[in-house]
């Protein structure tokens, strides 16, 4: 079906991740298929208590106490993915040429929780800028996680992020496939990341707008396609691949998790916030279509659903559209797990399924207790995984503010 | 605060924007930056603290004063002697 040259065909070659319920694949993927949220009380500046998916990953052990000082959370999430990542993929790292190296992450915001922290700090002064840090600007910076990675790995090769709100995960994606077919690189250090629980601005936003979950059970909080959603459960966290050309990862006998087939991204051009069903399935189709495959061959759609209002019935019109009633389909969502990792979101949500390629297994869609009929998708994967028995094919949707949408589609390798 | 006052001042300062270092065999007469990892962003830092803590602004062209622990002392205490000591 594929019919690319093996030199544009990309592969995932490593994998690092930290999320709310865990910090390697084996424990999040482990947390998955027991019905694990990592959804928490979490305090606040000026807000007090709210809900959030808080990670729990070692900082120091790829950094030291000083870097964590002087960089960003996000910094340290991107910098111990990946190195995950790359001891993951078993590339001799030191023989590499970190010239041909990119870093490439998605990114929903960056620099909001340092400029909060500083308005807080000169506020204690009665707001003398004369005691606003000098870190300021290198902390704030949009490349500031993709630079404290090449920092921190001695890389050489471009580092940037993609800012596509909640649809970077996937573009950090499709950025690394995109330049390494144009052999701009020749390994490429791709995913997306979130440090958005330490900005006090995205709860507020999110509440004024009347879309922050709330849940006497923090676990029971998010819960897309429910009929007793309330909105988001924002999360931090981050994943992070190590992708290469196929022949480049066969010539090192590496582990393959799978192969990036199709991916594709739009613009709704419709609302600031709204999504538009329209545009996510024309977007889903594209990813197809690049994949040289139908609707049909997909055993596995990773919804992006957030559990909002609106938000969660565009997706599943989109879907309907696109598959109908077809059996032999798992629809699933990792937030009702970790809640919405920004940034991360679409990684963690693809790297949530990619193990589905070896054990055949479809995670749950937990809290999904009472389904609104808005939502009603025969194929949804509710409150227990679903064994399928075999998947080739994963569809990971992620999109986001402004009407990005992206998706990407993996392929089991065979 | 006298002058040892002020020298643990600047201890607990680098303590915090080095926190990796050994502190406990700094020489008082030997640069900062020859024994230990301290570029200009960290020497900043410095600057900074005795800013928030102390609201010495000590101007640009004094920055030469801050070089070792002794001269560093010696800039500063005239200037903080009529501060209480922290501890």
């Amino acid at each position: 079906m594929n019919q690319l040259p093996d030199e544009q065909r990309i592969v995932i070659t490593g994998i690092g991740l930290t999320a709310p319920n865990g910090n390697s694949l084996s424990e999040y993927r482990e947390n998955l298929l027991a019905g694990k949220s990592g959804v928490s009380q979490y305090e606040t500046r000026y807000m007090g208590d709210v809900l959030a998916g808080v990670c729990d990953f070692d900082e120091l052990r790829y950094q030291k106490r000083k870097e964590v000082r002087r960089g960003t959370r996000a910094g340290s999430v991107s910098t111990y993915c990946s190195h995950e990542a790359v001891a993951d993929s078993s590339l001799d790292w030191e023989s590499i040429d970190k010239s041909r190296v990119g870093v490439f992450l998605g990114i929903t915001e960056h620099g909001n929780v340092e400029t909060e922290n500083e308005i807080y700090e000169i506020s204690q002064f009665d707001y003398d800028t004369k005691v606003w840090s000098h870190h300021h600007n290198p902390r704030t910076v949009a490349n500031n996680p993709a630079g404290e990675v090449t920092l921190s790995l001695g890389i050489t090769g471009p580092h940037y992020t993609i800012g596509a709100a909640c649809a970077a995960g996937n573009a950090g994606f499709i950025n690394g496939v995109q330049m390494l077919r144009l052999r701009e690189v020749d390994l490429a250090i791709v995913g997306g990341v979130s440090e958005s629980i330490h900005t006090f601005g995205i709860f507020a936003s999110f509440q004024s707008q009347g879309a922050l979950a709330t849940h006497e059970d923090p676990t029971k909080a998010s819960r897309p396609f429910d009929r007793n959603r309330n909105g988001i459960v924002v999360a931090e966290g981050g994943g992070i691949c190590t992708i290469e050309r196929l022949p480049d990862a066969l010539a090192r006998n590496a582990k393959i998790y799978g192969e990036i087939v199709g991916y594709a991204m739009n613009s709704d051009a419709s609302d600031f916030v709204l999504p538009n069903h329209n545009r996510q399935k024309e977007c889903m189709e594209l990813a197809l279509r690049r994949a040289d495959i139908t609707s049909d061959d997909i055993d596995l759609v990773s919804t992006h659903a957030t559990a909002t209002d609106q938000g969660d019935i565009e997706e599943v019109k989109a879907l309907r559209a696109l598959f109908g009633d077809r059996e032999n389909l798992a629809i699933n969502n990792t937030k009702s797990f970790i809640g919405h990792a920004m940034g991360a979101a679409g990684a963690l949500e693809l790297l949530g399924n990619i193990q589905s390629f070896d054990d055949g297994i479809a995670h749950a869609t937990i809290n999904l207790d009472d389904i609104d009929p808005e939502c009603h998708l025969p194929q949804i994967v509710a409150n227990e995984p679903r064994d399928m028995g075999e998947i080739n094919y994963i569809l990971n949707n992620s999109f986001g503010m402004l009407g990005i949408n992206s998706v990407l589609i993996v392929k089991k390798f065979a | 605060m006298n002058e040892g006052q002020i020298r643990q001042v600047i201890i607990d300062i680098l303590e915090r924007i080095a926190p990796d270092e050994d502190l406990s065999e700094l020489d008082d007469a030997v640069p900062f930056r020859e024994q230990m990892e301290l570029d200009s962003m960290d020497f900043l830092d410095i600057v900074m603290e005795l800013r928030k803590q102390y609201r010495i602004q000590i101007p640009e062209e004094d920055y030469e004063h801050l070089v070792t622990m002794n001269s560093t002392v010696t800039y500063l205490t005239p200037l903080l002697k009529d501060v209480e000591s922290p501890a």
